[in-house]
């Protein structure tokens, strides 16, 4: 019992909280993003998936790391522009469309990567991020390995926490993103143009999802593999509800989740094979369940998610 | 200025024009990788072809493949027609096949054949339609949506054979491998042709196709569950009971892809592994999305999947493309046809 305790008093638990949460970071800042705009993006597992893949692929190919990223966010916007040209104009079911996007951009992922890389007992892999110490904050002791001995990616993706919940709090743009998911029909009426804004913040909340992707290839692990981003896509969707479409509450909700996904694989070391190790494997995919249970009377919903917007129509 | 009006019928030609128009596009957006793969594009198509077709053995092979399409992409069908967001095929094919094992063991049910048969696949249904009957709760009594909730329990059902199958369910004889115990002889469909494996699961999927068909064209539930898709606000004010209905259709729409599930352990595999479902779940909601939710379509959709799948299997070796074509392939169709549908469904007026 003490041993289960325990966990929580070791740094090295809380690095790793950090490190599970910069994916879902990203992905639930993208998810949301496309959301407040009235869009439901579902193709957010393919789209982290191809980031994963194309992201490193850049590297291994030559290219800097930073560049893996950008090569990723610009293959993640790509999808977005596919997804919001099918969803925004056409109207079409954004649930069957974003399913169709996840499985699309993640059998392209395969095909390119089984083209590009013939199969071989060992995956090939790339030097991913190093760990960045913050000078002074990384020598404070347990605080400093705990949280301040990150890759660059990781703080980003805190940093755009911060900058998403001041954009859609406080800017124009934010603003309009907001009113064109509530009511698309007023945003036209002041003069915003909604189908525009839609596709851009698709194009923006996908980009940024296939960083998410990158970063597990990059950062996270160093070699790409079929399945690997294994339903982190859909763990975004709901922690999108968890945080009640609020960035700021996004960045906690990904946090808190984390640090299970964290103690479940230092507990399951510690209770050995008295417990099969898939009963604590569930416990993410159960907590998001559980997230979306608790808020979901609860939560703010854009009232135009999921509702096309047609000129004139009503 | 182009405008987009709403057609008040879609013709039969449409519909049928449709699915065709959208896998001609995928072939030709496909042929662009193969292209890329340093292949000849048509040469691969006539390999896929003769890979799915070419021989006694891969046309039983291709119709083995579409029997768990067929069941699967029902299984998407009725519940897309109804709104019910079921995209936890995959889970409940999986739960659906355990169940199977289990029952079908030397340890399950010990009835004759005749019986034993009926009574796995009624087993690998029921487990398939409670996997979906507690999203469906979920959604009537807290306000869940279903999508989310069924898709990660994908996840945690694969992680629960898992468990089964190095567990209580582990086959001692496996030299260690992770695969259930068999299911008895008995337990084994019976073959459809000798020499092959293609089993009566193709004549049960069918069966079941145009059972649904008839149901949904000439009952009062197939009305019902329509209506409920169509406008759940005026089905429920002409007093068709929503939930009832809802529920119906999750017992329906699970206990098909569990029913997969079963079928595919009873026969072609006889025990269950982690793997074997290649995607059946999440392939079924493109079978039932080119088949624009028709359950006869969803016959000639899953034969067209299967054909994709055991062709660049057959493609892949002979000239080097990854398989994985084939998932492109379908996914693009996936698109393409929801591109297709809602032309079809509008007329551009100036």
């Amino acid at each position: 019992m003490m041993e289960a305790l325990d966990i929580f008093a070791s740094a090295g638990l809380w690095a790793a909280v950090l490190r599970i949460a910069t994916p879902l970071i990203f992905g639930t800042l993208g998810a949301l993003i496309c959301e407040r705009s009235g869009v439901l993006n579902l193709g957010i597992e393919g789209i982290m998936t191809f980031g994963a893949m194309i992201g490193w692929m850049t590297v291994y190919h030559g290219g800097g790391l930073w560049a893996g990223i950008a090569v990723a966010a610009l293959s993640g916007a790509m999808f977005g522009l596919l997804h919001a040209a099918m969803t925004v104009p056409l109207g079409l079911s954004q649930h069957v469309t974003g399913l169709g996007i996840t499985l699309f951009a993640s059998s392209l992922s395969y095909y390119i990567f089984r083209l590009s890389i013939p199969v071989s007992g060992s995956p090939p892999t790339i030097v991913p991020f190093q760990p960045i110490a913050i000078p002074g904050l990384s020598d404070i002791p347990f605080l400093g390995e705990a949280l301040f001995s990150q890759t660059a990616p990781t703080y980003l993706a805190i940093l755009l926490a911060v900058v998403a919940a001041i954009a859609l709090a406080r800017t124009p743009l934010g603003l309009a993103v907001r009113i064109v998911g509530e009511n698309p029909h007023a945003a036209e009426a002041q003069g915003i143009d909604p189908i525009r804004l839609r596709i851009g913040a698709v194009v923006v909340g996908s980009a940024l999802m296939a960083v998410g992707g990158a970063f597990l290839t990059l950062s996270a692990f160093n070699s790409f593999f079929p399945t690997m981003v294994q339903g982190r896509g859909w763990v975004c969707i709901a922690l999108v509800v968890f945080a009640s479409w609020k960035p700021a509450r996004a960045l906690l909700g990904a946090l808190l989740f984390a640090l299970f996904d964290a103690y479940q694989l230092r507990l399951s070391h510690v209770v050995g094979k008295a417990i099969p190790y898939q009963l604590f494997l569930m416990i993410p995919y159960l907590m998001s369940i559980l997230a979306l249970l608790v808020m979901a009377r609860r939560a703010r919903v854009p009232q135009a998610l999921m509702q096309p917007f047609r000129r004139g129509e009503r | 200025m182009i405008r987009l009006d709403r057609r008040a019928h879609v013709s039969l030609a449409a519909r049928i024009g449709a699915p065709i128009a959208a896998v001609i596009v995928a072939l030709a957006l496909a042929g662009i990788l193969i292209a890329l793969a340093g292949a000849p594009v048509l040469e691969a198509y006539r390999r896929m072809l003769i890979g799915a077709f070419g021989s006694r053995l891969s046309i039983t092979e291709t119709l083995t493949r579409t029997a768990p399409l067929i069941l699967t992409g029902l299984a998407a069908a009725v519940a897309f027609r109804a709104r019910l967001w079921n995209i936890g095929a995959e889970g409940q094919f999986l739960v659906g096949a355990l169940a199977a094992a289990a029952l079908g063991s030397q340890h399950g049910l010990h009835l004759p054949a005749p019986l034993l048969i009926p009574a796995l696949m009624l087993g690998g249904a029921v487990a398939g339609a409670l996997l979906l009957l507690g999203p469906l709760m979920l959604r009537l009594r807290f306000g869940v949506d279903e999508v989310v909730t069924t898709l990660l329990l994908n996840f945690v059902a694969l992680l629960f054979v898992s468990m089964m199958i190095e567990g209580v369910l582990k086959d001692p004889l496996a030299f260690g491998w992770p695969q259930s115990v068999p299911v008895v002889g008995d337990a084994l469909l019976p073959k459809l042709l000798p020499r092959s494996r293609l089993h009566i699961g193709l004549l049960v999927a069918v069966g079941l196709a145009l059972l649904v068909a008839l149901v949904q064209a000439r009952t009062v539930f197939g009305m019902e569950s329509r209506a409920a898709g169509l406008n759940p606000a005026a089905a429920r004010f002409a007093g068709i009971g929503l939930t009832r209905i809802l529920v119906l259709v999750a017992c329906l729409s699970g206990g098909l892809a569990g029913l997969a599930g079963a079928i595919e352990v009873m026969g072609v595999k006889g025990y269950v592994t982690t793997d074997l479902s290649p995607g059946f779940g999440y392939t079924g909601i493109v079978v039932a999305m080119l088949a624009a939710l028709d359950p006869i379509g969803v016959v000639f959709a899953a034969l067209f999947v299967a054909t994709m799948f055991v062709g660049a299997d057959s493609m892949s070796r002979a000239l080097g493309v990854p398989s994985f074509i084939a998932d492109v392939i379908v996914a693009l169709s996936l698109l393409a046809m929801l591109v297709a549908l809602s032309l079809a469904n509008y007329r551009i007026r100036r």
